[in-house]
């Protein structure tokens, strides 16, 4: 017996109202376990295709499965990883961590249970009793990731979670999200604008073109895993790096 | 200069410079206009000469400021919940409320005169109208102001209205409901005094600082008015400090306005 896919896009289409159409013929299917890394110019529909694929806004046309199942299904076990943190500032970062257990109503021991193992995951496990303000940007985004991962999710969205962090600090976490992602198994869709962290965490890149956005290129990343800091000094890894920079470069015309 | 030190000195020392300059005005009055401008030693005088009415007076004006300020805060808290929920309700209500508010309290001080008395009802009642609005005003602005991505947090969650409304949108409006409440908490003491002024009563207790005010005047005790006009700034500055107090106690963990800094 098979699983299904983790996610299956046919001929997805949206326009939010009369507006231009985002994204146009959007066809996909990603594996259970699959690292998907989305790259393209400005307004080409990345995050709005990953708001899709969480059910949070609905697609205009084609079908769109998430473990065989529609979009915004209780049973999908998806989770958001936003741009920016976006912790709720007055709770300490356990509580932080515990919202989506709280909103299911589990109970408070297994809620701490979890935190605290979460937050070990994510190497703060002292910093349970901090507030979010008392963290540093790359401290806050981990204390994301732990939330998302809380309800052990099949599915991670991650809308350009390390846009905001200095390069070391995103290699840091690039790096230990890989290592997350072997431990949890989960299928995991990335945007980014960066190729080196597309190529890095990666089995295969989407190139998406602007106006509407389309899949312009599909290019499997055959780098071996595990992934250390070592592999970006790997010949492998820097030529993939510049191949996929020069694709992106044929949809992204410099202005 | 160390912070606590800055924070206690500056404020006395254009205090005292206030004080002299004051009392360089009076002086340079001819014999004959001192009276428009009785020296700080005279209201003191005053103050001294009317002590026990005037702190009597005080209690009165507090119950009535705090009374119309509680109901407010109540009213508005249950209100601006409501308002949240849609703008329906908000373009149904709003205009009115505003109505209210621009209602002069002179004007519905006889109204309520007949309504509930003269005396510590009306006066609660008229400080109430004009405590209420800057706290509806805040606080429904903090309940629809929530972060965007906080709510689709929640969305994705999938949690209830109740868990939205308890656990997200109450706590984010917090901030704003306490800049409403500082505001409230100053015009309370001078809503209560004009309201005692329009509205006030000597039954029973001797009335307010607003009563006071209106007798020291007819008596032609300027010195006396100042006096009270003093004192009625140090019962809105002990209101103000109360909330202040209560502000830093529910936010200073998180919110970055109450972080100890000496900037």
């Amino acid at each position: 017996m098979s699983l299904p896919p983790a996610v299956e896009l046919e001929a997805i289409a949206k326009r939010f109202g009369d507006g231009p159409t985002v994204l146009e013929s959007i066809s996909l299917t990603a594996r259970p376990g699959e690292m998907i890394s989305l790259l393209g110019p400005s307004g080409c529909g990345k995050s709005t295709l990953l708001r899709l694929i969480a059910g949070l806004t609905p697609p205009s046309a084609g079908s769109l499965r998430v473990a065989g199942r529609p979009a915004g299904d209780p049973a999908a076990s998806v989770a958001f990883v936003f741009q920016e943190a976006t912790l709720l500032p007055w709770l300490s970062v356990r509580a932080n961590v515990e919202v989506p257990l709280r909103l299911g109503g589990a109970a408070p021991a297994d809620r701490t249970a979890a935190s605290t193992r979460l937050l070990e995951l994510v190497g703060l496990g002292g910093r349970g009793e901090a507030y979010p303000r008392q963290l540093s940007g790359g401290q806050r985004m981990r204390v994301s990731l732990a939330r998302a991962l809380s309800l052990a999710p099949r599915l991670l969205l991650l809308d350009e979670p390390f846009g905001a962090l200095d390069e070391m600090t995103r290699e840091r976490l690039n790096e230990e999200l890989l290592a997350l992602q072997a431990a949890g198994g989960w299928t995991g869709f990335f945007v980014t604008h960066s190729v080196a962290e597309a190529v890095f965490l990666s089995h295969r890149i989407l190139i998406l073109s602007a106006h509407p956005g389309r899949v312009h290129a599909e290019v499997p990343v055959t780098l071996p895993h595990p992934r250390t800091a070592d592999t970006r000094l790997q010949p492998d890894y820097l030529r993939l790096v510049a191949q996929v920079s020069r694709q992106l470069r044929t949809v992204s015309p410099v202005a | 200069m160390r912070r606590p030190l800055r924070r206690l000195l500056l404020p006395l020392a254009t205090g005292l410079l206030f004080l002299g300059a004051w009392q360089g005005v009076h002086l340079s009055l001819s014999d004959d206009l001192r009276f428009l401008l009785p020296s700080p030693g005279m209201v003191g005088d005053a103050w001294s000469e009317h002590r026990d009415l005037l702190l009597r007076a005080t209690v009165n004006t507090a119950q009535g400021a705090l009374l119309g300020f509680s109901l407010a805060v109540a009213v508005s808290a249950g209100l601006s919940i409501l308002l949240s929920l849609s703008a329906s309700v908000r373009s149904c209500l709003y205009p009115y409320l505003m109505a209210l508010q621009m209602t002069p309290l002179p004007i519905l001080a006889p109204i309520c005169v007949i309504w509930v008395g003269a005396g510590l009802r009306s006066v609660a009642l008229l400080t109430f109208v004009i405590a209420f609005f800057p706290l509806v005003v805040n606080t429904t602005q903090g309940l629809i102001a929530t972060d965007r991505n906080l709510v689709e947090l929640f969305q994705l969650y999938r949690a209830r209205r109740w868990q939205q409304l308890l656990l997200l949108r109450i706590p984010a409006a917090l901030p704003y409901f306490f800049t409403g409440l500082r505001i409230a908490a100053t015009i309370s003491p001078i809503g209560a005094v004009v309201a005692e002024m329009n509205a006030g009563s000597s039954a029973g207790d001797g009335g307010g600082l607003g009563f006071q005010a209106v007798i020291f005047a007819s008596q032609a005790k300027y010195a006396a008015l100042f006096a009270t006009a003093a004192t009625t700034c140090l019962l809105g500055f002990a209101l103000n400090a109360a909330v202040l107090g209560l502000a830093w106690a529910a936010l200073h963990a998180w919110h970055d306005a109450y972080e100890r800094s000496d900037r």
